[in-house]
Order: C-alpha cells, then structure tokens, then sequence
C-alpha cells in the first residue's frame, strides 16, 4: 500500500503548491492593482487617514482639512475643506469621503496622502522618528486676482467659463466656470452630504455645476475662429499682409451652393483688408478664404492649435473639433467657427497665446510644482513648447489685425488704456435648431505691457445669457470679463 | 523517555523503528515555540490597535501554555512514540487563529454589526474543550484498531450526521449553505466537521474487507484496470451520496471532501490508478451537471467567475448577494508581500463571517505573503505527518484510517484557501484550527488525536524479536 501512499503525499504536495502559486499571484503580481483598486476601501482610508496636502495658489492654500466628526463608526479620519470652493472647483476637482476624486484631488492623489513613491524615504523617517505621515503639495500656477475677476465676472452675467494663460510659458493662470459647486458641500460621507451631492447632478440641476466648463464643454467658437483663418492665409501665403485687399465678393456664394454665406448687418467687407474684416468681422471674407485654402490646409493650421486633441494641463480637456472630409461650402462654414467646429474655452485660450507669443504655442498646464510637507521641490513643471502655428512676422501681423479689433472695431470694451495694448477678437455663435437658441458670446483677447511683453491672453464664452438676443454680442458680454481678468494680471505684475 | 536513553536508531521512515526515540523532548521544545508565537502576536496587536500590551497577555500565555501543557502530558503518558511534530503544529495555528479572532473582536466597524459577540473568550473555551476531546481519544483509545469493530455504526452516524441540517426546525441555512443545525441552548454546529471523521473509520474498515475484491476482479482496457460492474457499486453510492450533499446542502466543499477523500482511500487500499481516473470524471461531471443546473451554486460559480460584479451587485442592494470574496482579494492584495503587521489591516470591511470561513484573508492582509506561505506550509506539514504516519503504520486499517483523515484534511484546506483565495468557487467550511467555530476546533483535534494514536503504533517498538540462533549468526558486524 506504500505506493499509493507517496504518490498521495506528491498529489497532497501539489495541492499545496496550488495554492502557493495563487497567494503569490494574489499578493505579489495582482497586488499592486488590487491595492490601488478605488472601489477597494482601503484607498479611501489612506486618503483620509492623514490631513492631505494642499492645493496651493500662490503662496496661498485653497484647500485644508479637518478630522471627521465622528460617530465612532467612520474609518475616515480627516474631511477636505476649501476656501472659496465654488471659485476654485474647477481647478481642484473634489475629494470626497463619498463620491471619490477628480482633477488635482484624484491626479496628484499620492502626493497629498503622502503615499507618492517619492515622498517614501521621508515617511520611512517619519515612521523611525515617531512623527505621524503627512502629505504633499501641489503647488498650481493659478492667479488669485485674476480667478477671482473671472469668476465674478462670469457670476454677473451668466453660465459661462474663462481661461487666461500666460503666453509665454503656458501657465494657466485663471480657469473658471459658472455656475460652480463648492467641493466642501459633499466632502464627507454624512447623509447630508449625499443629499448636496445628488442636487447638484445634472438630472436634478439643468445648470450642470458639476460640469467643468473652461476644459469639458465644446461651443462653437463663432468668429473668434477667424483669426485661425487669418493664420492660415497668410502662413499658406494666400496673403502677405494685413492691409493688402481680398478677393471677396459679397454677397458671396458658397462653391458647390447656391446659397450666399451672409454677414451680420450692412457691414462693408467687399474687396475688404484682412484688418477691415477682422475689424467688422466679415463672415463672406474669411469664409472665402477657408473654401479656397480647402479642408486640408485649414485642418493643418487648426491642429497646429491644438485642435482634435485633448489636453492635459494635467486635467484632461475634451478635444475641440474642426472636421474632415467637408464639402467646400462646409468648409467655408466652419472656417467662421460654425458647422462642426467646436472649441473648449482652453482652446480659444491657446489660440489668442500662441499669437500673442509671437506663433509660438507653449503647453498649457497648471501645477508648477509639486512639493514635499516641508516645502522641498519634488517635482518643476518645466515650460514646454507645442507647436509653431505661425511664424512671428505674420504672428505680428495677426497681432496688428486684432489690436485694430479693439481700438476700432467689435472690441472696444476691452480697452484697457495705460499703456497697455490689447488685441482680441469678438465672436457670437449660433446654435440651437434653426439658430433658435440663444447664441454664445465669445471674447479673445491678449494684454501687452509698454514693454512689449505679452504677459496673458485669455478666452472668455457666456453662454445662454438672460440678455435678449441682440443684445449678445462677444463685445458686450464677454469682452467686459476678459478686460477685469487681463487687468487683474497686470496688476498683480506690478 | 528521553532519547538519550534509547540505542542508535536505523534512519529509516517507513517501517516502524525498532527502538526509535519518542522524540518527546522535541515535542515539548517546539510546544514552547507554538506557544510563544501566538503570545508575542498577541501582543502585537494590543501595541498596534491600543498602543499598549493587552491586559490578558498574562492569562491568555499561560492558558494557551497549560492547555498545550496538558495535551503534552497526555501524549507523553498515553502515546509516548506519537509523531512529535503534530501537537506543536496543532497547537500553532489554533493560537495564531484565537489572536486573529480577538483581533477581529476589536473591530469597531465588526462590532457596529447586529450580530456581533465577542467570539475570542468562545473560541478559547472550543480550544479548552477541542483539547480535552483530544485527552479523551488518547486516553480511551489504547488501539485504532479498535475502530474496526465500529465500521458499519460510524456510517450510520456519518449518514445522520449528513442529514442532520436538513432536518426542518434543526438545520439552519446561512448565507445558502445549508450545513449547519441549530441545538437550542448550544448554538450552531456544523455535523460535517464530525461526519469527516466518522466517514473515514468506515471507509477504512470497508475497503480494508473489500479492498482484494475491488483491486483484482477486474479486466485490463487500454493500460487500465476496469473494475468489474458490480464492484463499482460503493463508488457509485458515495458519489450519489456527493451529488446529494452540493443540491440539498448547496455546498461543494463538503461534498467534495467526501468524495475526495473516498477516492483517495480507494486507491490506496486497491493501488488502481483506475479509481483515480474514475473519480475525477465523476466529480467534474457531478460539479459541472450540479453547478448549471442548482441556482445556489450556479451563482457560487458565477460570483467565483467575477467577484468584482458580485460586489458590485450586493452593493447595488440586490439581495443574495454578497461584497465578502472581492473584499478578501482587497484584502490580500493590499496586504502585498510582507503585510500591513498585526491590527493595521482593514479585513474587517469583509464584515460577516470573518473570522471564521474567511479568516485566512485577514493573515493575508496582516502578515502578507510571507504569513500565508508559512501557514499553509504548516497545514503542509501536518498533512505531511499524517501520510507519514500512513507509510509507518503497520496495519492496513492504520494505513487506510491515517490516510483517510490527512488526505480530508488537505483538501478540507484547499478548499477553504482556494475558495478565500479565489482559485475555486467559494464553500461554507472552515479553515481548520484557525477559524472561528466549536465543532471545527473540536473535530480537528480529534482528528490529531486519532492521527497521534496511529503514530504512536506506528513508531513503538516492536515486540522484541523471538530470538533465532541462525540470526544471531548471520548479524552483519558493523565497523
């Protein structure tokens, strides 16, 4: 009977090694992904376990913690505070007890627990050293003057968002959308703050405040979309200057159509300068020029904008739109920001920056840095170039055409005088069935100081503002926000 | 009885040593580790969840210690030669499993839950008695021989032991597997705990009578030894009696114990690879045709298959549902290689029957990889013994019974690891000696108790030889 015997103690031996092989299947290959798992509770613990990090603008925190009033029962140790949470929303995202992480909450997650692999030697010392673990910070590069008009700007007048950079290096320097939730309202895991947290869903609120605005939502651009057709005329060498006249009839046919693309108003754009029509913003010249530079070649200069591609600033953007394979009237249309063009404010943002930059687009992002507790460097976000949309001479001619906008044309309202030049570019988009909806009103513009530098460009869109229809316009709505936002940068410069 | 006092021993394993040493001194020296261990756990978990070393250190050391203490004499005095490594193993993992169950008690997130007890104290008391059961077998069974007579009674009582949680008004189903009974005024029981053992002693008096029957009435097809029709009979009956168990009890762990270890006790007693070949066909297809077929264990498999919409589903508030598999593998994951330490974990999020069917998740989360590895190195070894003592035994009842019982014994912890684990569907049964419950803990030791007898047979000097001249004459003279 021995035979059998070992071969039973070799199939005892196999059942073992069975479910060795399976604990370390479970515990040293799946064990990173099991652990990080967010539904896996014990995520939600470390992240509360600790006062997190903060969010820093500035020298500034935005976001704070406090411990958790307990009823003996929530393993979840310390809640997320902020400071003026509406404002800043749409930078920080949430870190809620309940409802998990988004944005700089959720990315720079393993900073501000504490749980980021660079931060272990430090912990490591902690642990030795008795003191208790603490997190990281991010700091952003945001400006707190320059939020805070936006957003007030946008309170007064309706939903909308706003997106300043700075051109030279990409630095977002103010990011808001209205209406806005304040983060602190469901940062616990109480049955109150479940009750804020369902209000401010989308089925139980027709305003969506939990929809980042500045990088989530696509608009049409509407006019402000000309001064990419501007770039693609003269980088494709359709024209060379500024003040050089076009061909363009009006009214004006579309090819392939027997309908005139028609302008708004009795505004005087046959034959028109690019200036005169960026200035009276003719929908018939620069329409024509996009059907005769063609899809491909308005493509081109579009995704040298960043077009078709979402961002990363490190929050994702939705990626704007500006399509392919368009009938030449399509192009047409879409070459004054209609049809299927669709841009995200951080779009139009990075557009008005890589002009004012003089052609050059630099990768927007805003977490300068990323630091340790005690405020050591862990991680400099260095400025990054992304494309070259423009030269600059015909970057400097794009500048001369939109300050014209502002001194003479659509713009005036965003003059801001002091020796200071502002250039922008109105824009009023139509959408809806029919054009029955209440258009969007869009304003880009760039601040330059005497000395010549550029130091912010900025997008701002109100959208289905309570104004009646006439009444919106870029220059009237929009243009008042980009000039408190570009002045607030100014200022805090000085 | 020290070792000293014995002559040099032949090293060999399989044949009982004639003048072997009892090896008692070895025992009682690891009997010290196997209490020491669970007693600086223990601490350890007091400093991790009070920061301070718990009150009952002292009373828990020393009663862990005495009941060892005990165990250790009764061996000594009744079963001297035993195998000396399955009391210090026993011992090991039932005070491991008794410091993870008070770990467990002082879960807040446990005790918020409405059936919430303290179960350490419980759990000591079923160690108390498990220990006491195990002085009972050695002191009462001077021969396992003795079993024998009771063949047929111990199916009797296997059967009724079986059938007991379908008893209406007896049985209790919890969370769908219906192996428990309910004794008012003593709590639950699981009688298929007891009935293992009982299964064994009958199948080890059946085929040590049937056994020249069954191995060699039979025709050879195809390199294999085809039992005759009528010799398939009690493979047949054990395996309806299988397939009845997983549809009315609704669980496959105790059916395919049973079955198991009839198969493996069948082999051994016929040495016909046959039987094997014909036993894992049988229980894939009762497995497979139950599985599809029952609704209970066709969701066991569906939740096996992904745990994490099981979750999702019990968390959505769908009622027969349950979060506890993908909270073990949470569990054993976060717990990664070397574990968060003793208390610092998070398996209590594992809520009901933590401390008993799923225990093994919270060792995985707290001592890691490492843990896991050693503890099932220890069942390893334990089983290990057991075939040892199989291989020493000089009776084929011995070798059958010895077998039997450590062949149940590691499928009873593959199946309970594998389902934590989640390698296999999830069953109701329990880790033994570590988990929480009184008729595991009871018994288990009566196993090794049983396992210490046969052993003790097995390894006690034989008679001393008649003396025969022409030995004397051919003794090979060692230099």
């Amino acid at each position: 009977m021995n035979k059998p015997l070992r071969r039973i103690a070799i199939f005892c031996g196999l059942l073992v090694l069975t479910l060795l092989i399976r604990d370390n299947w479970l515990q040293y290959a799946k064990a990173d992904s099991l652990r990080n798992d967010e539904l896996n509770r014990r995520v939600t613990i470390a992240r509360y376990s600790v006062p997190r990090g903060d969010i820093i603008v500035g020298d500034t925190p935005i976001t704070g913690s406090t411990e958790t009033k307990s009823n003996g029962l929530n393993d979840l140790k310390y809640k997320r505070t902020y400071k003026d949470g509406p404002m800043w929303a749409p930078v920080t995202g949430y870190a809620s007890q309940a409802f998990g992480a988004t944005q700089l909450e959720n990315l720079d997650d393993g900073i501000l627990t504490g749980n980021d692999d660079r931060l272990f030697f430090r912990n490591t010392l902690d642990m030795i050293t008795g003191k208790p673990k603490q997190g990281g910070n991010v700091v952003t590069t945001l400006n707190a003057a320059a939020q805070k008009a936006a957003y007030n700007g946008l309170k007064s007048r309706g939903k909308g968002a706003v997106v300043a950079l700075e051109p030279s290096t990409g630095k977002i320097l103010a990011l808001a959308s209205y209406p806005s939730y304040d983060p602190s309202s469901f940062a616990g895991a109480s049955s109150a703050d479940g009750k804020a947290w369902q209000q401010l869903q989308k089925k139980n609120n027709p305003d969506d405040p939990m929809q980042n605005r500045a990088l989530r939502e696509t608009y049409p651009p509407g006019s402000t979309f000309k001064v990419v057709t501007a770039a693609a005329a003269l980088e494709n060498g359709l024209y060379t200057s500024a003040d050089q006249h076009t061909d363009s009839p009006d009214p004006w046919i579309m090819p392939g159509t027997r309908t005139p693309l028609p302008n708004e108003g009795n505004i005087p754009c046959k034959n028109a300068t690019m200036r005169e029509a960026l200035r009276w913003s003719c929908n018939t010249v620069f329409g024509k020029i996009g059907a005769t530079l063609g899809n491909d070649k308005m493509l081109a200069e579009a995704k040298k904008f960043g077009f078709d591609s979402e961002q990363f600033t490190p929050v994702r953007s939705n990626a704007s739109v500006f399509s392919e394979k368009m009938e030449p009237s399509q192009v047409a249309q879409s070459s004054i920001g209609q049809f299927n063009t669709a841009a995200t404010p951080l779009q139009m943002a990075m557009v008005v920056s890589a002009i004012a930059n003089d052609g050059k687009l630099m990768k927007p992002y805003m977490v300068d840095k990323l630091t340790s507790p005690n405020l050591d460097t862990l991680e400099q976000t260095q400025p990054e170039e992304m494309s070259r949309p423009l030269s600059s001479k015909n970057a400097q001619i794009l500048q001369s055409m939109m300050e014209t906008v502002v001194t003479d044309g659509t713009g005036k309202n965003a003059q801001i005088g002091g020796g200071v030049t502002v250039g922008g570019k109105t824009g009023t988009a139509q959408h809806g069935v029919n054009n029955s909806e209440k258009p969007y009103a869009w304003f880009i513009s760039y601040a330059k100081t005497s000395d010549g530098s550029a130091p912010v460009a900025v997008a701002v869109v109100v959208e289905d503002s309570a104004a009646s229809r006439d009444d919106i316009s870029g220059g009237g709505l929009a243009a008042p926000i980009a000039k408190s936002v570009m002045e607030a940068v100014i200022n805090s410069k000085k | 009885m020290s070792s000293t006092s014995n002559p040099p021993t032949h090293h060999t394993s399989t044949i009982g040593a004639i003048g072997a040493p009892s090896r008692r001194n070895t025992e009682l020296a690891l009997l010290v580790f196997a209490v020491a261990i669970p007693v600086f756990a223990y601490a350890n978990v007091g400093l991790a969840i009070d920061g301070s070393v718990p009150s009952g250190l002292l009373s828990y050391g020393l009663g862990l210690g005495l009941l060892a203490g005990v165990a250790h004499l009764v061996v000594r005095k009744f079963a001297p030669y035993a195998d000396p490594l399955l009391l210090p193993l026993a011992t090991l993992l039932n005070g491991l499993g008794l410091v993870c169950i008070w770990r467990l008690d002082q879960s807040k997130l446990l005790q918020s839950l409405p059936n919430f007890f303290t179960a350490a104290p419980r759990q000591l008391l079923y160690t108390a008695l498990g220990i006491a059961l195990f002085a009972v077998v050695l002191v009462f069974l001077k021969d396992h021989r003795v079993l024998q007579r009771y063949t047929y009674i111990s199916m009797f009582t296997a059967l009724v032991l079986l059938v007991l949680p379908l008893v209406p008004g007896l049985g209790a189903n919890i969370y769908g597997a219906k192996i428990w009974i309910n004794i008012p005024g003593l709590g639950s029981l699981q009688p298929g705990e007891f009935a293992k053992i009982a299964l064994a002693v009958f199948f080890a008096g059946y085929l040590m009578v049937k056994r020249d029957a069954l191995a060699l009435a039979s025709r050879r097809f195809m390199g294999l030894y085809l039992p005759r029709g009528r010799d398939l009979g009690p493979i047949l009956v054990v395996w309806v009696i299988s397939i009845l168990i997983l549809v009315f009890e609704t669980d496959l762990g105790t059916s395919l114990l049973f079955f198991g270890m009839f198969v493996i006790m069948l082999y051994v007693a016929t040495e016909r690879t046959s039987w094997i070949v014909f036993g894992l066909l049988m229980s894939a297809a009762g497995a497979v045709g139950v599985g599809s077929i029952e609704p209970h264990v066709h969701q066991r498999v569906e939740a096996w298959l992904n745990p994490l919409n099981e979750w999702k589903l019990s968390r959505q508030g769908i009622g027969g549902h349950s979060e506890q598999s993908m909270e073990a593998l949470w569990a054993f994951g976060s717990g990664g290689t070397l574990g968060s330490g003793w208390g610092q974990g998070h398996s209590d999020l594992i809520k009901f029957a933590a401390n008993s069917d799923f225990i093994l998740a919270t060792f995985g989360e707290e001592l890691g990889l490492a843990g896991i590895m050693a503890i099932l190195l220890i069942y390893a070894l334990i089983v290990e013994r057991g075939v040892r003592t199989a291989l020493a035994a000089r009776d084929p009842f011995g070798k059958l019974l010895a077998v039997g019982l450590s062949g149940a014994f590691a499928l009873q912890v593959f199946v309970v690891s594998g389902g934590v684990m989640g390698l296999i569907p999830l069953t109701g049964m329990t880790m033994p000696f570590m988990a929480y419950g009184g008729s595991s803990v009871l018994a288990n030791w009566a196993l090794i108790g049983i396992l210490i007898r046969i052993s003790d047979t097995a390894r006690r000097p034989a008679p001393a030889p008649v003396s025969n001249p022409d030995a004397e004459m051919t003794q090979v003279v060692r230099p």
